[in-house]
């Protein structure tokens, strides 16, 4: 995952909060995942409108040392098809 | 960091998994039917409250529901509320035992990203499958299929419930649901509905279950299994899915007349949560029900604690404990131990067990407990062979050939979790 790319929620994506995170669903494969804490889903949240996904972190006032993991994460939505890129 | 499923066990703000049954009615009379489907009641929901049940779902971002019934597209309305759905981000996946699935209907399905279609077949062959559906009811799922296929519809589901009778047909399912370019779905016989009066002649035999843990792993994530056998994960490995008794938590049921209960196999007042047409709606039954509170609290392994499956299997399935007679907090009757088996062995009379909540039979059907009611064949002459040795007790029945109802989805539905 290319953080410094524009990225978005797939259009046939839906996402439902939930006290531990989030679910999320994909009515195009039907897949079903978890967002496991609130700050991912904060930064899953502002990814539409930020320019890059490193901007929706740090907005999200993710810390240097945390970034990895988050990409990690937005990594695996994105082979999921959860996150699309779009452009800038 | 908490795994999920422990998350999971204190419940959701809204069901992952809801079924929902729009109809006790069906042209089907299947001996192992979990809702005792067959006549409609009268005070079955109307087109406007279901679309009112509908909005709600959506303000409640209830991704999908499952429908089932019954059979229900026998309702009038039904292909205009699976529109309703699917056209307010509810997507809908339907089980049906084939009856509406015309070409012309399956052209329509095929159209619809958002609706996913599961053909229910309980064996691989006439004779097994027409034994518990009824006669004919094999050739209208194979012919809803080729329906299906012909149409383009990609990856529905074939849906079938595992008895003693098709266990040995385990492959066979495979390659008709190859055929079709359909999805196998394997679940578990529970003795809910009319399924309690069978379910002594029905359920898969101890080696029998080792024979399908043995096939469900091996086949992986190729066969789906709506997460129905995580009792069997005491075999060694877990299989894959949620692993836990979701009633309540993530599952629940919304019957024909609105009521709402923890799980589609556990119709009976004990779990009776509310009524959608209460104030406050499904949204209040869900959210504040005394009943789900209840289950979503930590709940006690009683005998089961000790036990070093414990993790995994979580003493298996309530709603097959409940209505077996059996404590909720033991074995599951089918414990892969053998513990469920001396707990059945040591209950008293048969009467004492709880009885379902509703029952919609056709009035014609008789059927029965080991011996207590006599046999009626069906119009399809039964190979003995084919019937694997055992001897019907099931009652058949006197509907002029019309076949069978559709037995349920099961709660989990096919949820295959990935975690981020
Ligand atoms: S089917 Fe059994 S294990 Fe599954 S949710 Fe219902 S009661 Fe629980
Ligand atoms: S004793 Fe309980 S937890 Fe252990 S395998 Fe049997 S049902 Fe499962």
């Amino acid at each position: 995952m290319d953080l410094d790319r524009a990225w978005a929620v797939h259009p046939q994506v839906s996402i439902r909060p939930e006290p531990f995170g989030a679910l999320v669903y994909h009515f195009g494969t039907r897949k079903l995942s978890f967002l496991k804490d609130r700050a991912l889903l904060d930064v899953v949240q502002r990814l539409d409108e930020a320019p890059t996904a490193r901007v929706a972190c740090a907005d999200a006032g993710v810390g240097e040392a945390d970034l990895p993991r988050f990409a990690a994460a937005l990594g695996a939505l994105e082979r999921s098809s959860m996150l699309v890129e779009r452009a800038a | 960091m908490s795994r999920l499923v422990d998350l999971f066990e204190y419940g959701l703000d809204a069901p992952i998994c809801l079924t929902w049954e729009l109809t006790y009615a069906c042209n089907l009379s299947c001996v192992h039917c979990l809702s005792s489907s067959g006549r409609r009641d009268p005070r079955e929901l109307t087109t406007e409250e279901c679309k009112a049940v509908i909005d709600e779902l959506e303000r409640m971002q209830v991704f999908y529901v499952n429908i089932g019934g019954g059979e229900p597209t026998v309702r009038s309305d039904f292909w205009e509320l699976v529109d309703y759905a699917t056209s307010h981000h509810v997507g809908v996946k339907f089980s049906t035992n084939g009856v509406k699935i015309t070409p012309e209907v399956a052209e329509r399905l095929a159209r619809n990203d958002y609706l996913d279609i599961q053909i229910s077949l309980d064996g691989a062959t006439p004779e097994v499958n027409d034994w518990v559906r009824g006669p004919g009811s094999y050739d209208t799922a194979i012919r809803a299929m080729e329906n299906l296929q012909a149409a383009g519809m990609r990856n529905f589901k074939l849906s079938v419930v595992c008895t003693r009778q098709n266990i040995p047909q385990l492959d066979e399912f495979k390659a008709i649901a190859d055929r079709y370019g359909a999805q196998l779905r394997l679940t578990r016989l529970r003795p809910s509905g009319r399924g309690a009066d069978v379910w002594d002649e029905l359920h898969p035999l101890p080696e029998q279950q080792r024979i399908l843990y043995d096939w469900l792993v091996a086949h992986g994530d190729g066969v789906l299994t709506g997460d129905s056998f995580f009792h069997l994960s005491a075999f060694g490995q877990a299989l894959p899915g949620l692993n836990l008794c979701g009633a309540g938590r993530v599952v629940c049921l919304i019957d024909p007349i609105g009521d709402v209960y923890a799980c589609p196999f556990a119709i009976h007042e004990e779990f009776l949560a509310g009524n959608v047409r209460g104030e406050g709606g499904f949204q209040r039954v869900w959210q504040g029900s005394e009943l789900f509170q209840r289950l979503r609290s930590p709940q006690s392994g009683g005998a089961c604690s000790s036990c070093k499956f414990y993790d995994t299997c979580k003493g298996g399935c309530m709603a097959a404990k409940f209505f077996t007679g059996l404590p909720l907090d033991g074995p599951d009757p089918e414990c892969v131990q053998g513990y469920g088996e001396e707990l059945l062995a040591a209950r008293d009379d048969d009467a004492s067990h709880p009885r379902p909540g509703q029952d919609h039979s056709h009035r014609t059907i008789r059927y029965s407990k080991s011996g207590k009611v006599p046999v009626r064949l069906g119009t399809r002459p039964i190979d003995p062979a084919a019937a694997l040795d055992i001897k019907p007790n099931l009652a058949r029945i006197s509907n002029g050939g019309m076949p069978v109802n559709d037995l349920q989805d099961d709660p989990l539905a096919d949820f295959a979790p990935s975690r981020v």
